[in-house]
């Protein structure tokens, strides 16, 4: 069962980040669909923050609270149309102690 | 006509933002820079490894006051596979020199002074501010911003582009492509803390030396990839980056490769004990000389990673990103001291002296060496790694094999995994995409 331990993990890693979460105001939206590309469905291991997960429907869903803003889900699903993404408003998002 | 608030607009506060602001503003332009961060550096990520010699260029004195971790006097490269490592390891006391050549900066940190240096050089620095869109006039020249506070759009003669790899407001303008998920690398890093003394005894190191490690191998399960550790002052930034088409392909996930990274037996002793504080990631432009887009036009030009200004082979891409800043804005205050307008056939000029600095040079010399990485990522990432383990230990383990018989049996291993034809041609092609 390696998959709730990776999960963990992963939130650990973000608890210790910075954030400043612009409430009601997700930059990152997933566009409502059927079944997902395979692009879109490689985001639920490809995420560095595990932002994407899979419903029960077989439907991916995201929670970018804990998104770092790198981008790697724009590059991968921007042009399909299939997310849509842009930049937090100034000074919200992920904020970096170190970098 | 519409009346210019400033000479220029610097979008970011990156290392190529914050060079050509510095620059600009020093020569006397009137320079807003819009940073969407709550301060420069938190959106910033980096190894870190910035090398003197281009910040020189720059800030002549920035020893004085800038915020370096360590000057780097060894670096190790590693080739690794499951239990091991093969390494070249260059240390020399030449480098602890009064003015060395490579630091290990923190960038939230150094991001900050540099933001202050551009900041007394008289440019305006506004943070928390995103730019949601370019201002066009009706021939389509940039002649503006406009950003996510109170208020209308914001007018300049000329709009400096820093925004980073993921340059939204350059692909969403039409200014360039879209990137490639082949030709950018995702890479994910921890900091890890641990007392000076500490990481002075496990790398055998002395006032403020620095030792760094990069490596390739098995660590990126057959992915185009490489894992680093950078040696700070009083932590370790360590990470692993590997190419998103990659990843994606694979179904991998960058924080398992991290975790796998650190419990590898070559790295968990140099990270034991230690403390994660920050845990981040990032893309680096990896399409090298070929991925280049327009760089110039109408009332804009483009620098830094968003330009994918990044030499990947060499791992350098803060002072690409620094040296186009500053380039960027040499050409600007030239056109601006002509009086001329900020025209594309005018800001040409930053292209025909950016081709001219190592910038280019260094990215047409390895032009084809993505490609070939891309398409051999599991010969040059898995199978080599494994054969080169096999033979050192092959070549170091005693146990009463004649060594003639040892030495048959590793030329045996490379022909049994690439055949002679494949070997060859690996050769060859790694050679011709070096050259």
């Amino acid at each position: 069962m390696t998959k709730p331990v990776t999960k963990l993990r992963v939130e650990d890693k973000l608890y210790q980040n910075r954030y400043l979460v612009d409430s009601g105001r997700p930059h990152i939206k997933v566009r409502p669909h059927e079944r997902p590309s395979a692009n879109l469905l490689a985001l639920i291991h490809v995420c560095p923050a595990k932002c994407y997960e899979l419903n029960d429907k077989g439907q991916v869903e995201i929670t970018p609270d804990g998104c770092m803003e790198c981008g790697t889900c724009r590059v991968l699903c921007e042009a399909s149309g299939e997310i849509e993404w842009n930049y937090p408003r100034g000074g919200f998002g992920v904020l970096f102690k170190f970098g | 006509m519409i009346e210019e608030e400033f000479d220029a607009i610097v979008i970011g506060a990156g290392m190529s933002g914050n060079a050509a602001a510095y620059i600009m503003a020093s020569q006397g332009l009137r320079v807003l820079q819009l940073e969407r961060g709550e301060y420069p550096g938190s959106k910033n990520v980096q190894g870190a490894i910035m090398y003197a010699n281009m910040l020189e260029k720059i800030i002549p004195d920035f020893r004085d006051d800038a915020p370096l971790e360590r000057h780097v006097i060894e670096q190790r490269l590693w080739v690794m596979d499951d239990s091991s490592h093969t390494g070249v390891h260059y240390r020399s006391d030449d480098f602890n020199e009064a003015k060395p050549n490579r630091y290990t900066i923190i960038r939230a940190q150094f991001d900050k002074w540099f933001s202050r240096k551009v900041r007394e050089a008289g440019a305006t620095v506004l943070c928390e501010t995103t730019v949601t869109e370019l201002v066009r006039d009706g021939r389509g020249k940039v002649i503006g911003v406009r950003t996510d506070r109170a208020g209308g759009a914001i007018y300049a003669g000329v709009t400096v582009l820093a925004e980073g790899v993921s340059g939204l407001l350059g692909t969403r303008g039409g200014l360039r492509q879209m990137l490639k998920p082949e030709a950018v690398a995702l890479a994910v890093k921890e900091m890890h803390f641990l007392p000076e003394e500490v990481i002075e005894q496990r790398f055998s190191l002395k006032g403020g030396e620095g030792c760094v490690i990069e490596a390739v191998g098995t660590i990126s399960h057959s992915m185009a990839g490489l894992g680093f550790l950078y040696t700070n002052k009083e932590s370790i930034s360590l990470g692993i980056g590997c190419l998103v088409s990659d990843f994606a392909a694979m179904r991998e996930s960058p924080y398992a490769l991290l975790d796998a990274f650190k419990s590898h037996p070559s790295i968990r002793p140099l990270i034991a004990g230690s403390e994660v504080k920050e845990y981040a990631a990032h893309l680096i432009p990896e399409g090298g000389y070929k991925s280049i887009p327009q760089l110039f036009g109408d009332g804009w030009v483009v620098v830094g990673d968003a330009a994918q200004l990044n030499n990947a082979v060499h791992r350098e891409g803060s002072n690409l990103a620094m040296t186009s800043g500053r380039i960027a804005a040499e050409a600007i205050v030239e056109v601006k001291n002509r009086n001329a307008p900020m025209t594309k056939r005018n800001l040409s000029l930053y292209k025909t002296l950016l081709d001219k600095s190592f910038v280019v040079k260094d990215l047409r010399k390895y032009k084809d060496m993505p490609a070939l990485l891309h398409t051999n990522a599991c010969n040059f990432f898995t199978t080599y790694p494994r054969l080169m383990s096999q033979a050192a230990q092959n070549f170091m383990r005693v146990d009463g094999t004649p060594k003639i018989e040892k030495e048959k049996a590793t030329t045996a291993a490379f022909i049994k995994a690439r055949s002679r034809l494949g070997l060859v041609s690996d050769a060859v092609r790694l050679a011709l995409a070096w050259r």
